[in-house]
């Protein structure tokens, strides 16, 4: 009996707390880690949220609904075109608008061209935090080409704020279907680059091979969307089950893997980058001629009712929840944030793995923190 | 025989000191300052130089240009760098262990200054050649580990502490490694001392005389005293991902350069005991039988042979430090002790057989 509670006290004293963040280089903002570990193994993990709550939500309610749109940017600023669309999209479905369909592809090849964006910088990222450094600027080299096609169009180049509620703020630009074309020529190059650094290296594969494994089951308790929850094999993809703007005029696969590990992650986001390619190659020369918005009345006022929205973000399913009493703005707005989910599974992940999976896990189900707080 | 002989230089300065000082104390202390003064010259110029190398390889990696501003090609960056560090405030925590804190620094400079001494640059240049210099080295260039285990136990911060933690079991496994490939070629020069294994390599450097075995022993020193100079992808001491910067996190100023610039220096020592070693140090590229060949190769001067062959294996080094991501702890040892300690040990084997049956060049 001695004996043991001699052990349980030394138990005790070998986990020790360690604080990750808020200010720590691989969290990617203010999160906050409370980690217990024993010695190098992580034993139990608590985030704590709310170093950059800017109550986002309490806004929008005093925000009228064209106002809103440009705070839902501030969200998940890597996934800003879906965010806004996701808004507008439920404005329209409310007031029962069909926009053209001008407005239905250009929207959808904004929202693939930030999903390349937000994949790409991921990449990046994954790839700095296992310590690889160079992978941070082969990353960064091919977004700034895309950044470039937005602010081009949309007059920004991370907050974009290029959806209003019936259309889109203005026209594409006449060489816009050309430079698109002119960088997926490019990008198709640079992908197998992206391969060969990190896809093919032994050491890579070694560490993100069945580190943060997460069942199926797991996945959707825990409601972990997006391509972080199709790595375990939950098929969760909006623009598939309930598709919105043109998503039911093209041809793409949902990919799907079975690992539930962080190498599956990586790869569902590999793969999504050449499905999101032939997306934008199948809507880019198609674009049809027409206005690129619907004129709306001045005022915007949903009638009374309780709405919601659900797109498919760069991180994961984003839903807007709105309940309205015929104002001109709403009366409560919540955000289904993807990030908040899959930070919940964070813990599940990470339990009884080395301090350094779990700066690799993190970075495989790539969280922004302004998401998570809102 | 050699063109460039810095021998007849050294006695010159000694019968000088000799001829109006005497034989005695006072020119001895002369000639060790002077000796001291010079590897101390030598070490911090390779030192700048050697973070300017670095930042400028690394961002020709990543289609980047480095730095550009403070002087032709940012040339004099690292000496504003090195201004700036020296003029930063030396912050010392509160609840660190103030003596461990202070001295760590010192222990890891000291313990690459050393081993430096024992580097042969051309013949005759050389300030320390005893006849286990091979022995002296590894044992010098281990001493760091006690400074990098100090700063992480004294700086009181949890971070630190893993860091210092993994650097232990990290360098006190490779260096096995270290010493074992050393041995694998000291087995084929029958000497441990410097100056002679160069000798021994006056027809043929030791990896073409020593084919298979030496070459995988090269293979193996070079992994191994990557890991043991802390550098990437073994860089998990730092590992600034996770442990924002692993042992020197608390240190700050000049504290820091040391640490950085020990790093920098242990990388040219390990690269120039491997260009020693396996390539011949200062010797030109010869082959024996070839005398003709050989003489044209002698007007090239050693010094310039000698550093060049140190500095492309640091590039090397440089190379798979900006291409891999790290590895993790446990694939660490993994690696040294099932895999890189089993084929060193079969590798020392397979040499001495070689040797005793006559089966190299």
């Amino acid at each position: 009996m001695v004996e043991e509670e001699v052990k349980k006290k030394f138990e005790a004293v070998e986990e020790y707390f360690i604080n990750m963040g808020p200010q720590h280089p691989s969290t990617h903002g203010v999160l906050r880690l409370l980690i217990n570990l024993k010695g190098e193994i992580v034993k139990d993990l608590k985030p704590y949220c709310g170093y950059i709550h800017r109550g986002i939500e309490k806004m929008c309610e005093r925000n009228t609904y064209p106002q809103i749109i440009h705070l839902t940017d501030r969200l998940d600023y890597l996934s800003a075109h879906q965010n806004n669309e996701a808004v507008c999209l439920l404005v329209e479905n409310a007031l029962e608008i069909e926009v053209p369909e001008r407005v239905k592809y250009i929207r959808t090849i904004m929202s693939e061209l930030s999903r390349l964006a937000s994949h790409q910088l991921w990449w990046c990222v994954m790839g700095m935090d296992m310590g690889a450094l160079t992978t941070f600027f082969y990353g960064l080299r091919d977004r700034e080409r895309i950044l470039d096609i937005f602010e081009e169009n949309c007059g920004g180049r991370l907050i974009l704020s290029y959806n209003c509620p019936g259309g889109v703020m203005y026209d594409i630009k006449p060489d816009f279907q050309k430079k698109v074309k002119d960088f997926l020529t490019y990008f198709k190059k640079k992908l197998p680059e992206y391969n060969e650094l990190l896809t093919g290296n032994v050491i890579f594969v070694e560490r993100t091979r069945g580190a943060g494994y997460i069942s199926k089951e797991d996945a959707i308790s825990f409601g972990v969307t997006g391509p972080s929850g199709r790595g375990s094999g939950f098929s969760c993809d909006v623009r598939k089950h309930c598709p919105y703007s043109a998503y039911d005029k093209v041809q793409f696969k949902e990919i799907l893997y079975s690992e539930g590990d962080s190498l599956a992650r990586y790869k569902v986001r590999m793969d999504e980058m050449l499905e999101s390619i032939s997306i934008i190659e199948q809507l880019i020369d198609n674009i049809p001629e027409g206005d690129f918005a619907v004129k709306m009345k001045p005022i915007i006022k949903l009638p009374e009712g309780e709405y919601y929205q659900k797109v498919e973000s760069s991180r994961g399913e984003f839903g807007v929840y709105v309940i309205s009493k015929g104002e001109k703005n709403p009366y409560r707005i919540k955000f289904r944030s993807p990030n908040f989910a899959n930070l919940s599974a964070l813990d599940k992940m990470t339990r009884n793995s080395k301090i350094a999976d779990l700066v690799a896990i993190m970075s495989s189900i790539d969280l922004v923190i302004p998401d998570i707080d809102r | 025989m050699f063109l460039y002989d810095f021998t007849e230089l050294t006695s010159k300065i000694h019968a000088g000191l000799v001829s109006s000082l005497g034989e005695g104390l006072l020119t001895t202390t002369i000639e060790l300052s002077i000796a001291g003064v010079v590897v101390l010259l030598f070490y911090a110029l390779v030192g700048l130089f050697l973070v300017y190398l670095e930042r400028k390889v690394c961002a020709f990696f990543q289609c980047r240009l480095g730095p550009m501003r403070v002087g032709p090609w940012g040339l004099l960056q690292t000496i504003a760098d090195f201004i700036k560090l020296m003029m930063k405030e030396l912050i010392t925590i509160k609840s660190a262990d103030q003596l461990l804190f202070n001295v760590a620094p010192f222990i890891v400079i000291i313990a690459s200054f050393l081993a430096i001494g024992a580097i042969p640059f051309a013949k005759g240049l050389h300030a320390l050649d005893f006849d286990i210099g091979v022995l002296y080295v590894t044992a010098v260039s281990s001493l760091g580990v006690l400074g990098i285990l100090l700063a992480g136990w004294s700086s009181n911060n949890k971070y630190s502490l893993i860091g210092a933690m993994r650097s232990g079991a990290q360098i006190v496994s490779y260096e096995l490694s270290v010493g074992l490939s050393l041995i694998t070629i000291v087995v084929l020069a029958g000497t441990m001392q410097f100056s002679q294994i160069i000798i021994g390599q006056t027809d043929g450097w030791f990896i073409i005389k020593g084919h298979i075995p030496a070459v995988i022993a090269f293979i193996i020193f070079i992994i191994a005293s990557t890991a043991e100079t802390n550098r990437g992808p073994f860089d998990l001491a730092e590992a600034e991902s996770e442990l924002t910067a692993g042992f020197h996190t608390e240190y700050s100023g000049i504290k820091f350069a040391f640490f950085f610039l020990a790093e920098f220096m242990n990388m040219f020592i390990v690269s120039s005991i491997a260009a020693t070693v396996f390539f011949g140090g200062w010797m030109p590229f010869h082959i024996g039988g070839f005398d003709s060949f050989n003489h044209i190769m002698d007007f090239i001067p050693p010094v310039l042979w000698f550093f060049g062959k140190t500095f492309s294996i640091v590039f090397l080094m440089m190379w798979f430090k900006w291409t891999f991501p790290r590895l993790r702890i446990d694939q660490l040892l993994t690696l040294e002790w099932k895999y890189l300690l089993p084929i060193n040990l079969v590798n020392i084997l397979v040499m001495s057989l070689c040797v005793l049956n006559g089966w190299h060049f």
